[in-house]
């Protein structure tokens, strides 16, 4: 990566909106259980496993069971509670709607039911965040038809 | 065993902030120069390895523009940054059978745009907008997806085995050792600890000189058979072991694949194919996208117990003058970045005795590795002076 960076500068004060995920077929199931306030994750119908529904950032829903490859799969909701598995901080603006937000936490969140999941963690100072610590999920409305699920320490 | 082919050209475009050009003509220069190395030329190629990230011009169609006729091996490649060594295993086990005679293996790509940061960049997500789940992590601010997965797996291991910055950046430090003396190295000063220390976050744990440089460019290989080899215009640096190793990660608690890599496996399988011991080897090429592969691939290889990879780099034994020369050529951290081509273009050059002022004495045994993924895909290749 070469040491010379974009300087972010802004002529107004509106910030540009940051990125709002748009539902399709595949994903509406945990989408409106986000709305419900349920952290929707794919389950294995044949051993009961739980999975991330997708494999990363490029991939399609999961299309068998990781575990014992069975093609029966269904949408089951995680109990939301969780520890955190690892974290970075960002530091540098890829996007200029998060720009005042830097430094900010991208966080792997180890649910109870076994399953990793990226993040980010709230209500907590960059400088308080531990791995092992206890998670639960909370979900932040970004419009009338989007939450997102996010952590915040354990009461 | 004996080894039956043999890298018999290798061709280096220039590399790094080189503007103006097609994906294309980097990928042809670059074969045109490895076969003028090897004293071959365009009509004695019979099988192309196409390997780009992710780029729209290494595709199939790449034989038509460059005008390569009657090939009996013919393939676009990838497992990301380990392609490299899987396309020398392929293109053998294509000569071997007899089905190819003169394989060209082929890497380039023009990721750098003038006046364009790289973190505007293709390599850094800024267009990986995505329906669905797969744009989730955006709405986190998740960009530059490799900077952030490699971050995550860094601090994992910080946490576990108590890895610190002084040890990431004797790798970086060793490795820009090396690049002074490299005519191709995009880096051109020197770097001390406290330096390295000052750079700045790009996603802590990373600091910037944690993470490779991006380069436009191309490199070329040619593989023959070996008995071919010893006949054409280069010393033949001879391909003596493969091994692949793709562990695989369910985003599950029973694993830890941040820290658990398939080097291990895939070093194995290539040593054991070369007949030779991990302590035997001279030379290594590391694939290093960040310090941190560097670490852990050399602790996956065996070179120290897990978690030790740390304690053992600090002293500086990978650089210049070092018992274990590592990154000769300075590698992806201060030289160029071309994938797994970076690792294996030094790796050829050693081989043959040809560092100049970087050198290694002994040259008989390199191992270059490949990593591709976040620590999921990895390629060994066992190069030798000795077809045995």
């Amino acid at each position: 990566m070469p040491p010379e960076e974009t300087a972010i500068t802004s002529t107004t004060d509106a910030l540009p909106a940051k990125p709002i995920p748009v539902v399709d077929e595949a994903s509406r199931p945990f989408f409106d259980g986000a709305l419900q306030g349920l952290l929707m994750l794919r389950r294995c119908c044949s051993c009961g496993t739980f999975m991330w529904p997708v494999a990363g950032i490029r991939t399609p829903l999961r299309p068998r069971c990781v575990e014992c490859f069975s093609g029966d799969l269904e949408w089951a909701p995680s109990s939301g509670k969780g520890t955190l598995y690892s974290f970075a901080i960002m530091h540098q603006v890829y996007d200029p709607a998060f720009a005042a937000e830097i430094p900010y936490n991208i966080s792997l969140i180890e649910l109870e039911e076994g399953v990793r999941m990226t993040c980010t963690v709230v209500d907590c100072a960059n400088d308080e965040l531990r791995i092992g610590m206890p998670l639960e999920v909370i979900f932040e409305k970004l419009s009338d038809d989007i939450a997102i699920p996010k952590f915040k320490p354990s009461a | 065993m004996t080894a039956t082919s043999a890298i018999a050209g290798l061709g280096m475009t220039e590399m790094g902030k080189v503007y103006g050009r097609t994906i294309s003509d980097f990928a042809g220069e670059a074969i045109a120069l490895a076969l003028e190395d090897a004293g071959l030329t365009a009509s004695d190629v019979d099988g192309l390895l196409v390997n780009g990230n992710g780029s729209v011009e290494m595709v199939p169609t790449l034989q038509m523009s460059l005008g390569l006729e009657d090939l009996t091996l013919m393939n676009v490649m990838s497992a990301f940054g380990s392609t490299a060594g899987t396309m020398l295993q392929y293109a053998t086990a294509a000569i071997e059978a007899g089905q190819a005679n003169v394989v060209a293996c082929v890497y380039a790509d023009a990721p750098l745009s003038e006046g364009v940061s790289s973190s505007q960049g293709r390599y850094s997500g800024g267009s990986f907008m995505f329906e669905g789940l797969a744009g989730l992590p955006f709405s986190y601010g998740a960009y530059a997806p490799a900077n952030t997965s490699y971050a995550l797996a860094l601090r994992r291991h910080m946490h576990l085995f108590g890895t610190t910055h002084d040890q990431l950046g004797a790798i970086a430090v060793g490795q820009r050792r090396w690049a002074l003396m490299n005519p191709r190295a995009q880096m051109k000063k020197p770097l001390t600890l406290a330096e390295y220390h000052a750079s700045r976050w790009i996603i802590e744990p990373l600091h910037l000189l944690d993470c490779c440089l991006v380069s436009n460019g191309g490199v070329a290989v040619i593989v023959t058979s070996a008995e071919r080899a010893r006949s054409l215009r280069q010393p033949p640096v001879y391909l003596r072991g493969f091994g692949q190793g793709a562990p695989g990660d369910r985003q599950r608690a029973e694993r830890e694949p941040a820290v658990h890599t398939g080097a291990k496996r895939s070093g194995e399988l290539a040593l054991k194919m070369a007949g030779v011991k991990l302590g035997e080897v001279d030379v290594l090429e590391i694939y290093d996208c960040y310090t941190y592969t560097v670490l852990v691939t050399l602790e996956d290889y065996g070179f120290c117990a897990k978690g030790e990879g740390g304690a053992f780099v600090e002293d500086g034994k990978l650089g210049p003058g070092g018992s274990l020369p590592t990154n000769t050529g300075g590698g992806q951290l201060s030289s160029y970045y071309m994938w797994g081509f970076t690792p294996l273009s030094e790796g050829v050059i050693q081989a043959r005795g040809q560092g100049g002022m970087r050198q290694v004495p002994k040259h008989d045994l390199v191992l270059v590795s490949g990593n591709g993924g976040t620590l999921n895909y990895h390629s060994t290749t066992i190069l030798s002076t000795h077809a045995t």
